[in-house]
């Protein structure tokens, strides 16, 4: 079995997060890898995992992502869950790339993996948590052709029947839905427990390299992505007005009434 | 003026449309002539809803599929919409914003090469004739604006972005099929069982309230107080992630859970992690009652009080009840 994982080299949701010219600001030491992707992540090494030795050795599990150089940071912490193989599109033309040229670019990286042999599945985490649109996966698998099981609660592929099936739990609806392989799966962070790095798989990791491909490498054309191919642009983006600073009533008895006069004195009630 | 065809989808046209697809309605005709589009045969009060707000036609998907259930599987309703383009030469497509919607109108866009923006929180357009979306980032921290540039724009839309207003003037709403026939790739998918859970307790739903009661870990698992202040409001109900860990209650306000930006946010005995606060920190007015004054939810507070929820609360809840008791 081979599966390829999208991940995303994000700023730390504890860091100062902000734009620069209509982009994420991106602040070298402040980026890591998106942590709902250990979720693609795990779930990928796990069904590997759960494969008979033979099976196992001839799977491979390859950590892919887009992004500046620093996005290289991504790909090693995958590699240091125990992924098989690491690799970074990175070209100056995909700057500025919308929803639908990442994707583009993913699923060019996807077929030029897939000259060394049939990919059988793409994970994908439910959301990056900068831009939280979660729409990447739908617009990969769109791209590939593909069928999409989107937000998995739980995932089990049946590579002999060449199903892949999952339990999604999407507001107020659970459905249980199956798709033929190859096929597109983004994962809920309820699918399971990321495991640690150990320290086996730290050291490992020192020794695996980072592929770099460029836009040629994947064979996709330039003014498909970055700004050239983008059909949305940011015209605005500026730090919301701080709250003023909140009134605070200590309780002595009668913070519910304050509370509540709170609330008739501004008609929210 | 201009002469641009607005779609919006509704979510809810066998019942009748709820507030989001009504806010939708509301931002759509600002931007143009406004279509509606249906998967389903929309009920007489739909109809009623939708000549209220100035709806003359509704499109209605006449589906070819072997299995119905397909009928929500988001490729097939966006290969509905994207024929609904054609049909009506629509310029915009409006969707209410939900993980199954954004799906649709990530395959909309892609089949049709439109530009999309999701989650937006207002809809614009430019002088030159291009729509705009307003955004939120960053766990509400900064405010962005995204101009689509293609000639067609598909937007989701947050709910509470607007009030929901009637047009002036009532119309009458015709229906009309169109024939769909979703190719091999947007079927692929085969569901093996549905089921739909309504929101209990007859609550608002958490993702389209106007007011929002949350209760945290500092509930210690008794929600009841926080029950208590949510019906006296009016209010939709939700918990912080722990909470729901914890078995407490079944939805999580936070930014993989529900997000959402009503008009007012009370959070009670929740810390304000920054998981919680990706989903909630868009409210117009927050309000947060705990017992540790060091609590980060204070910090992006309108107002706080620093004690017992389970005294606060249920003195505010009896304080509103005899207020709206005045007032009637």
């Amino acid at each position: 079995m081979r599966i390829v994982v999208a991940v995303k080299y994000v700023p730390d949701i504890q860091s100062e997060r902000g734009f620069a010219d209509g982009r994420v600001e991106r602040v070298p030491d402040d980026g890591t890898l998106n942590e709902l992707d250990e979720n693609a992540l795990e779930a990928a090494l796990s069904l590997v995992e759960a494969l008979g030795e033979e099976e196992r050795a001839a799977s491979e599990v390859v950590a892919l992502t887009v992004g500046g150089p620093d996005a290289a940071a991504a790909v090693r912490k995958a590699f240091q869950l125990g992924v098989d193989r690491g690799v970074l599109v990175s070209d100056d033309a995909i700057a500025g790339s919308d929803y639908a040229g990442t994707a583009a670019v993913l699923a060019a990286a996807v077929r030029r993996l897939e000259q060394d042999g049939p990919v059988d599945l793409v994970l994908a985490g439910m959301a990056a948590l900068d831009g939280l649109g979660s729409v990447v996966p739908s617009f990969v698998a769109a791209e590939l052709g593909r069928p999409h099981l989107a937000f998995a609660d739980r995932l089990e592929v049946d590579a002999a029947a060449g199903t892949a099936r999952a339990t999604c739990d999407v507001g107020h609806v659970s459905e249980e839905l199956e798709a033929p392989l190859p096929a597109v799966v983004s994962v809920s962070d309820h699918i399971n427990q990321p495991r640690f790095p150990n320290f086996r798989l730290i050291m490992a990791a020192r020794g695996k390299p980072v592929e770099q491909w460029s836009l040629a490498d994947v064979g996709l054309d330039p003014s498909r992505v970055g700004e050239a191919g983008a059909r949305t642009r940011t015209v605005r983006a500026e730090p919301r007005p701080e709250r003023p600073e909140a009134e605070v009533v200590v309780d002595k008895g009668d913070g519910g009434t304050a509370l509540a006069e709170f609330l008739i004195r501004n008609e929210l009630v | 003026m201009n002469a641009r065809t607005v779609l919006v989808l509704l979510d809810t046209p066998a019942t009748e449309l709820r507030s989001p697809a009504l806010e939708i309605l509301t931002l759509a005709r600002g931007l143009g002539r406004v279509e509606a589009v249906a998967l389903e045969a929309p009920s007489l009060e739909t109809l009623a809803q939708l000549g209220t707000y100035g709806v003359e036609h509704v499109r209605q998907a006449e589906l070819a599929l072997d299995d119905p259930e397909q009928r929500h599987r988001p490729p097939v309703v966006a290969a509905a919409l994207a024929r609904a383009v054609e049909v009506a030469g629509a310029d915009v497509v409006l969707l209410t914003s939900s993980f199954v919607t954004k799906e649709v109108a990530a395959h909309l866009a892609h089949a049709t090469g439109a530009g999309l923006v999701v989650d937006a929180v207002g809809v614009t357009a430019t002088d030159d004739g291009h729509v705009v979306g307003a955004k939120t980032a960053f766990a509400g921290t900064w405010e962005t604006e995204c101009e689509v540039t293609t000639d067609v724009a598909v937007l989701t839309v947050r709910a509470n972005a607007v009030v929901p207003a009637p047009a002036g003037t009532t119309v009458e709403t015709q229906v009309a099929g169109f024939p769909v026939e979703p190719d091999a790739a947007a079927t692929a998918v085969r569901t093996r069982s549905r089921a739909v859970h309504p929101t209990t307790g007859g609550r608002p739903d958490l993702a389209e309230a106007a007011t929002v009661v949350a209760g945290g870990r500092g509930t210690d698992g008794d929600f009841g107080p926080v029950l208590d202040l949510a019906d006296a409001l009016g209010a939709a109900v939700g918990a912080s992630r722990d909470a729901v860990f914890e078995g407490w209650f079944d939805e999580f306000v936070g930014q993989t859970g529900v997000s959402v930006a009503p008009r007012l946010y009370i959070g009670a005995g929740i810390s304000g992690a920054p998981h919680h606060r990706g989903g909630m920190q868009s409210s117009q007015v927050v309000v947060a009652v705990n017992n540790d004054p060091e609590c980060p939810l204070f910090e992006i507070s309108d107002f706080a009080v620093v004690g017992d929820l389970a005294d606060v609360l249920p003195q505010a809840a009896a304080a509103i009840r005899a207020h709206r008791q005045d007032g009637a």
